[in-house]
């Protein structure tokens, strides 16, 4: 359900830059969402139509890339790539990554008229 | 609900009393925050787009570089509440977990082991009803309830909301109980210091496994209701255990909010952290004052 705040804060961010960079129509939204972002993808397009109807994105296409997830083991310190939370080190087996990247919300760009 | 987009922001009430919805049905969208002062200036970019597909001269579209956290306004706000209450020496906790791990029932008494000590102050969180708030003023501590209606989360216009009716003294320490849900709350900043998640006996062990977000926002694990182990089958090592994996080093306290035990090393937490908060607010003024 919190989709509805992303969404709401997405129109938000979106009629802010409309006042400032004079654009009236939004055609499509670039999102980078992290693979371990508590977002569920389906839900905020869902909720993006919902919230943006009547507003100046009214049937923009919203276009979701997804960041993967990296993390710095606490024992070994060595890099590795993770899809959950959690993950064991692929190099030393040990329970200890700290998640450097993957957790991102960011609105990165618009095509506008 | 509202009719018009299906949110629930309309019915956010706090202490019964309706709060500015986001939108209304006879506007366009209308959103509850303030036009805010401080946007990042974007650059026109033409055709250097994420798309990389815009031909100029075809077609009016120009690209616009954002480049914001999505939640950048509850964010803006969480950090105004964080900085009230690094200034006034207020020690901020917000309390997340399941409904039913027994978050009311553990802040009552711990309000009953540390009022004479700090002025306490509780923020609730519920969809419906001021049960709890009710609960907590019978202790004598001031409580503001916040209903969400169909919202599923605080989120820290509300507290800053709160907190001008609350009109905390400074060294205040405040509970936040938030909505009673594992998933939402854990990515709403509101300015507090800790996210303290309670998990219970009476659920299941892998609840860490199962709803990682917030166990890995926490920064402190309630096991509460240890006094029911013996008639439940929780494996305590394997939930401490789980919740270690999703967040390395995550501090545990084993109590039970009824009975009493482990509440000693709770309320010394949190009576360590007020005098923290407070001490470093005292300095702070007096560097002011020099």
């Amino acid at each position: 359900m919190h989709e509805l705040s992303l969404a709401e804060s997405l129109l938000l961010i979106i009629e802010d830059a409309a006042r400032e960079q004079r654009f009236s129509r939004v055609k499509a939204v670039w999102l980078e969402i992290g693979q371990l972002a508590c977002v569920e993808q389906q839900s905020l397009q869902f909720y993006f139509d919902a919230i943006t109807r009547d507003s100046i994105a009214h049937e923009a296409t919203l276009h979701i890339i997804v960041s993967p997830g990296q993390a710095c083991c606490g024992v070994c310190n060595q890099l590795c790539s993770v899809e959950t939370y959690h993950a064991l080190c692929p190099h030393c087996g040990n329970y200890a990554l700290k998640i450097i990247q993957g957790g991102e919300m960011r609105i990165k760009e618009l095509e506008v008229e | 609900m509202c009719t018009t987009c299906g949110c629930g922001n309309g019915q956010t009430h706090i202490n019964g009393k309706p709060v500015s919805t986001h939108h209304r049905a006879d506007q366009s969208l209308r959103f509850r925050q303030p036009v805010h002062q401080h946007h990042d200036r974007g650059t026109i970019d033409f055709g250097n787009g994420i798309a990389g597909a815009h031909v100029p001269g075809i077609s009016p579209s120009r690209m616009v570089k954002i480049e914001r956290d999505i939640l950048t306004n509850n964010n803006r706000s969480a950090q105004q509440n964080r900085s009230y209450f690094l200034q006034h020496g207020i020690f901020a906790l917000n309390l997340v977990s399941s409904p039913g791990s027994g978050k009311t029932t553990l802040l009552v008494n711990t309000i009953q082991r540390l009022r004479n000590q700090f002025p306490i102050a509780v923020i609730e969180g519920d969809q419906q009803t001021d049960h709890d708030a009710a609960r907590i003023r019978a202790t004598g501590a001031p409580a503001v309830q916040i209903n969400t209606g169909k919202g599923c989360h605080l989120d820290a216009h509300m507290i800053d909301r709160a907190l001008q009716q609350l009109a905390l003294p400074g060294n205040s320490l405040l509970f936040i109980e938030n909505v009673g849900n594992l998933v939402c709350p854990s990515g709403f900043d509101l300015g507090e210091a800790h996210k303290v998640v309670i998990l219970s006996v009476t659920e299941g062990e892998d609840k860490p496994l199962k709803y990682p977000d917030m166990f890995h926002a926490a920064n402190l694990m309630l096991l509460n209701k240890c006094d029911l182990l013996p008639y439940v089958d929780f494996d305590i090592d394997a939930a401490i255990g789980y919740a270690h994996r999703v967040h390395p080093g995550l501090p545990v306290i084993q109590l039970s909010a009824t009975q009493g035990d482990g509440m000693q090393t709770w309320c010394d937490w949190i009576a360590a952290n007020c005098r923290r908060v407070a001490a470093n607010a005292d300095s702070m003024e007096a560097s002011f004052q020099v």
